[in-house]
């Protein structure tokens, strides 16, 4: 395995890597997203409590699974830099980091649409909701780190600093705030088991989820790009591709 | 080498202590300023909410360890600051010794300076809000535990931002999100203790923190050094 992964150490090597997926993400995530969410906001049953309002949740849980989920590749990114470092996994950081963000920002913003109706407030000082805000605090210190720094390696390190401090700070964050209050309702989809909900419902929520991820995926590999010419723009190769995208 | 010029793990840690309280005693204007800070925020409370005693009450242990917190961060910045600026650090860092035993008596250091004086003001701030007194000896020990935690975790923040110009905002930034554990089981502990309930439990969590801290964080404080010195 470490000699097929040997070769992705060279940042010219996986440059050209990521330009190779990137289309493939970005249309399979084109598809199974307007498949899914046709599906899902049209054709789906509604909700027997929650009616129509129910269907937010199709945007939702996928962007706060997926909000910790790239918490958690960003983490193991920074933790592959420290250990041996790489200089591509701090690009990775940077790359990740505001995906982060974004995703933690529209699953706090569509819970506060979901809530309004359901639990007739925009925000509750409770458990999830609270260690979703800290997870965007969280996110936010890496990206302000990540840009105070002048040098863009020595930035690289500090973020992952940050990063890995934080990914151990979380589940006690998390389990403080539960432990403080709890409001919101437990997980309805686990990895392991049936879902807690009809398979009409189901599937296309897994379809949903997957575009989601997909997306992800696109987004990150176009910044991990712009990450990599970034920091090696002094390179030869970085040139010679420069002029060629100019002619 | 000679065996005279070798420090003992011991040694060593004592002498860096005694180093930066030296230090830190001949400007006494970088302790006593975090420490008014903390009685003044404490003072702007009940002028901002209202004098009624039983508000007060409620919102004392809260408004304690708030300020506690935001005294502790703006105390942060002095942590490696002279020390980065005069090439004491790297001198420290290129030493043969572990970093774990002196970035360990820096931290206590710090927490002498800051934490100490806050633990002996408190008991006076939480009778001038009206903490009931069943709740004094469970705010002494939040404090007592819970204060060093503070200093362990800030101590990365003010190593990843020492060499930064403009460091002090970006330092609560990465910082205060860290503190909310110990802000939830402090504040809970005086609570309880407020009702007459136990609370050795979150007594127990904020030690568990506290032991985490003191063997974790040092490592966390190393690598960011390194960053920093470059």
């Amino acid at each position: 395995m470490w000699k097929w992964l040997h070769p992705y150490a060279n940042p010219e090597t996986t440059y050209h890597l990521s330009d190779r997926v990137i289309p493939w993400f970005g249309w399979l995530s084109g598809s199974l997203l307007t498949i899914g969410l046709v599906w899902a906001l049209l054709f789906a049953p509604a909700d027997y409590q929650q009616g129509d309002s129910f269907r937010i949740f199709y945007l939702h849980v996928p962007a706060a699974s997926l909000s910790m989920g790239i918490y958690l590749g960003m983490a193991i990114a920074a933790l592959c830099g420290m250990v041996w470092q790489l200089k591509l996994s701090d690009a990775a950081v940077a790359a990740l980091a505001p995906v982060g963000a974004v995703f933690t920002a529209i699953a706090l913003f569509t819970g506060a649409a979901w809530g309004k109706p359901m639990w007739g407030t925009w925000w509750v000082w409770d458990a999830r909701l609270t260690s979703e805000l800290v997870l965007l605090f969280l996110y936010l210190g890496v990206i302000a780190i990540n840009n105070a720094f002048e040098d863009k390696q020595m930035a690289g390190k500090a973020a992952s600093i940050i990063a890995l401090v934080g990914v151990i700070n979380l589940p006690i964050i998390k389990y403080s705030v539960e432990w403080w209050n709890t409001l919101h309702q437990g997980a309805t989809v686990s990895k392991l088991g049936k879902p807690a909900m009809s398979l009409e419902m189901f599937w296309p929520f897994v379809v949903c989820f997957l575009g989601f991820a997909f997306f992800v995926a696109t987004v990150t590999c176009i910044r991990f790009k712009t990450e990599i010419l970034l920091r090696n723009s002094s390179r030869p190769w970085v040139k010679n591709l420069m002029l060629e995208q100019a002619k | 080498m000679e065996q005279g010029n070798v420090l003992s793990y011991f040694n060593l840690f004592k002498l860096v202590l005694s180093r930066d309280l030296k230090i830190a005693l001949r400007h006494r204007d970088d302790v006593l300023n975090p420490l008014l800070f903390f009685i003044i925020i404490i003072t702007l409370f009940p002028l901002g909410i209202g004098p009624e005693p039983q508000t007060l009450a409620k919102i004392a242990p809260g408004i304690i360890w708030v300020s506690a917190l935001l005294a502790t961060l703006l105390s942060l910045d002095r942590m490696f600051k002279s020390d980065y600026q005069d090439g004491a650090l790297e001198q420290l860092l290129l030493s043969p010794y572990p970093s774990f035993i002196w970035v360990l008596a820096k931290v206590i250091a710090h927490w002498i300076l800051t934490g100490i004086p806050l633990i002996i003001t408190a008991p006076v701030l939480a009778g001038m809000l009206n903490l009931p007194t069943e709740s004094f000896l469970a705010t002494f020990w939040t404090l007592l535990l819970g204060t060093p935690v503070l200093s362990f975790i800030g101590a990365i923040g003010a190593a990843l931002t020492v060499g930064l110009k403009k460091g002090g905002v970006l330092l609560s930034l990465i910082i205060l999100p860290l503190y909310i554990p110990v802000l939830i089981f402090a504040t809970s502990a005086i609570d309880a203790a407020s009702y007459g309930l136990p609370y050795g439990g979150q007594l127990a969590i904020i030690g568990a923190l506290l032991v985490g801290a003191l063997t974790l964080t040092p490592f966390a404080i190393t690598s960011a050094l390194k960053v920093s010195t470059n």
